[in-house]
């Protein structure tokens, strides 16, 4: 069976190539689609007709197009995303070293996002009509409908300005501390690790408010579906085996139903993971938060046109590696998967 | 391939599966053309239109939260139309010996740091954010349409490349794929519809696709393939139209975040330019203020946004009662 699920797990592993194509073809056409002579654009206002032409040789713009997206994926393959116009640096090195801010943010906010939306949902499900079940209920609604950049400044004014005790929404550490010696990017983690609680602390309280204002975005769409699976195992035939044969309550909710619910929130995840991405952009800017999502949009303002598609790409490659990954351990969970192959 | 872009789908929508067929659905199909999908045995004693309309009697009174949907849907459809005239101070007048002003009766949401009347601006923004997301709408539901139905009725090479396209572009973070689009397109206000035009357009070939691929085969398709009818022709007169309910939530649920998703952009500085009132570019602009307390200023523009996205999703949960009453969660 293990066998099976391996080639199940390799054979969606080949699936994700062709959608990684696509990817490339999309951002391809996007940085191709630059109004005007993308050439006039990099060679700035005041370059005269030769010295576009030179740009245009340099960029491979006089190559087909064909060509040029050969030429765009050896650029890729070996790392070169072009230069950043507001930092001087290759866009790869730019965003890989914003890149941990980014992930320390969503990664937090999933967790606090799970603990909460998963107890709530199950909650919710096996009372249904009571108060914890309209608060779930207010909840998703709630979440679906708050711009989480307004969620954002709300928490700012509630938290710093009203009862000042989160720390000014700007980056990641206040100027009284320098960050921890780098070794997995996340502020909290490596402080910890080089055995300074207290800058630990002052990361913590920073991320605090960013993260549960992506949090509450989040919670939404996974306590919705917790709800909605826990619901649907419940009112199976074996959850009604189960309790005629006697088990305890807590047997059956948790080794029965909670086990098989899950595996329809994790598929839930990979959507979630789309709007988690795109928020992260708002939260970022919102709290000065230096990822790679503020990194984008400081670009957009100065037309900083290759660090925005990088980014763009960057994303993307993200999220279908998340998406891979959430296939996979699928995969290896369901026991169902794999037996009819 | 598909299993995660049908898993994605699920997700979307919450529990509300795909591809499956409502009967309930041809109960409130506004066009005489398919009555043979009717099953004959429905009771033919109640007219049919009676029984609609009672249902969606039904759902109103027995969801007041759709009641409450659709009374601020005419506020915000007449906030669209008539701001700029019903407003109380130009939205574009600044006035600097009244800036920053809190709440207060001659200034009802206060003023901003130019002294422009806040209230004034958050009313004239509305018809701008309504029009933007209206048009991304109709837009992606036009092309979703045409491209989802004839995957959907043609199915082999089609299906096949449509599919692709419309994973490809579900591969992207939504919010990020229309931040690139409007990167690469240049910065405008048509460019942001494009954008999320581009970026809805799987939510509506999906569903198109599956309400039109299990009608593909039906009686009446038969039928009026046998009477000689070209096929765009039943794909778009005798199909299509049993897939416009369906279609209908998904367009009142995805204006919501349309809006959303505009006013987002907006908000990091994409499309609408400064002086022009827009509910995310004076949140953006208000958040400025609220480190030092001036809350109004980003307040009353993302609490219009707020509302105006949370009547959509009620709108839009209420048409699914309507339309579907099975679905209701």
């Amino acid at each position: 069976m293990s066998q099976s699920k391996l080639r199940i797990a390799v054979k969606r592993l080949a699936q994700a190539i062709p959608t990684l194509f696509g990817v490339i073809v999309v951002t391809f056409i996007l940085t191709r689609a630059l109004p005007g002579d993308p050439a006039a654009y990099f060679a700035g206002p005041a370059a005269d007709a030769k010295s576009i032409q030179q740009i245009r040789v340099a960029l491979g713009l006089d190559k087909p197009l064909p060509v040029q997206f050969m030429l765009y994926m050896r650029d890729l393959a070996t790392g070169n995303l072009g230069d950043s116009i507001s930092t001087g640096q290759p866009v790869v090195s730019d965003i890989a070293s914003r890149l941990p801010a980014s992930l320390e943010l969503t990664l937090t906010a999933l967790v606090l996002a799970l603990g909460i939306a998963i107890p709530l949902g199950v909650l919710a499900a096996t009372r249904p009509g009571t108060w914890i079940d309209h608060l779930c209920r207010a909840f998703v609604t709630a979440g679906v409908s708050l711009p989480v950049f307004f969620t954002g400044l709300a928490l700012v004014y509630v938290f710093y300005y009203q009862f000042g005790v989160a720390p000014a929404p700007l980056g990641r550490l206040d100027f009284a501390h320098f960050p921890p010696p780098a070794v997995t990017g996340f502020f909290v983690i490596d402080a910890l690790a080089d055995g300074d609680p207290e800058t630990a602390w002052a990361a913590f309280t920073q991320i605090l408010l960013p993260a549960i204002t992506l949090a509450l975005f989040t919670l939404a769409p996974l306590a919705r579906m917790t709800r909605g699976a826990m619901l649907q195992v419940l009112s199976a035939d074996f959850i009604r085996t189960a309790r005629a044969a006697g088990l305890a309550r807590q047997k059956v909710l948790f080794a029965y139903a909670f086990r098989n619910a899950l595996l329809p929130v994790i598929t839930t995840l990979g959507m979630v993971f789309s709007f988690m991405l795109g928020a992260n952009v708002l939260v970022e800017k919102v709290f000065a938060w230096p990822g790679i999502g503020s990194y984008a949009v400081e670009a957009l303002v100065v037309s900083d046109y290759a660090a925005v598609q990088g980014f763009v790409l960057a994303m993307a490659i993200l999220f279908v590696a998340v998406n891979l990954l959430i296939d996979i351990s699928y995969t290896l969970i369901d026991p169902r998967v794999g037996f009819d192959d | 391939m598909t299993e995660r872009a049908e898993l994605q789908d699920l997700a979307s929508e919450a529990e509300n599966p795909q591809g499956h067929e409502p009967e309930g659905t041809v109960m409130n199909q506004p066009l005489p053309a398919l009555e043979p999908a009717v099953p004959a045995s429905a009771p033919a004693a109640r007219p049919r239109t009676g029984g609609a309309l009672a249902h969606i009697g039904y759902v109103l009174r027995s969801n007041p939260m759709t009641m409450i949907a659709f009374v601020l849907f005419v506020i915000i459809v007449i906030a669209a139309f008539l701001g700029p005239l019903i407003a109380p101070y130009d939205p574009l007048q600044s006035d600097v010996s009244a800036a920053l002003q809190p709440p207060s009766a001659q200034h009802w949401f206060g003023t901003d740091d130019l002294g422009r009347d806040v209230f004034s601006r958050v009313l004239a923004a509305t018809g701008l954010d309504l029009m933007i997301a209206v048009s991304a709408v109709a837009l992606s539901f036009v092309l979703g349409s045409i491209l989802g139905s004839l995957s959907g009725y043609y199915g082999g090479w089609t299906d096949r490349i449509a599919g692709r396209f419309i994973d490809t572009i579900m591969a992207f973070p939504l919010f990020v794929l229309a931040m690139g689009i409007v990167a690469a397109l240049g910065n405008s206000v048509v460019n942001i519809v494009y954008a999320t035009a581009i970026v809805n357009l799987p939510f509506y070939a999906r569903v198109s696709r599956a309400e039109v691929n299990v009608r593909r085969e039906a009686g009446f398709v038969l039928a009026a393939k046998l009477s000689g009818n070209s096929d765009l022709r039943i794909l778009a007169t005798q199909i299509f139209p049993n897939a416009l309910p369906p279609m209908m939530v998904q367009i009142s649920l995805n204006l919501g975040w349309a809006i959303l998703n505009a006013a987002g952009l907006s908000f990091i500085g994409l499309g609408v330019s400064p002086p022009t009132p827009e509910w995310g570019i004076m949140v953006a602009e208000g958040a400025r203020f609220i480190v030092s307390g001036e809350w109004w200023l980003a307040l009353f523009p993302g609490a219009a946004l707020m509302i105006a996205v949370f009547t959509f999703n009620m709108l839009g949960d209420g048409l699914r009662d309507i339309v579907d009453p099975r679905q209701r969660t």
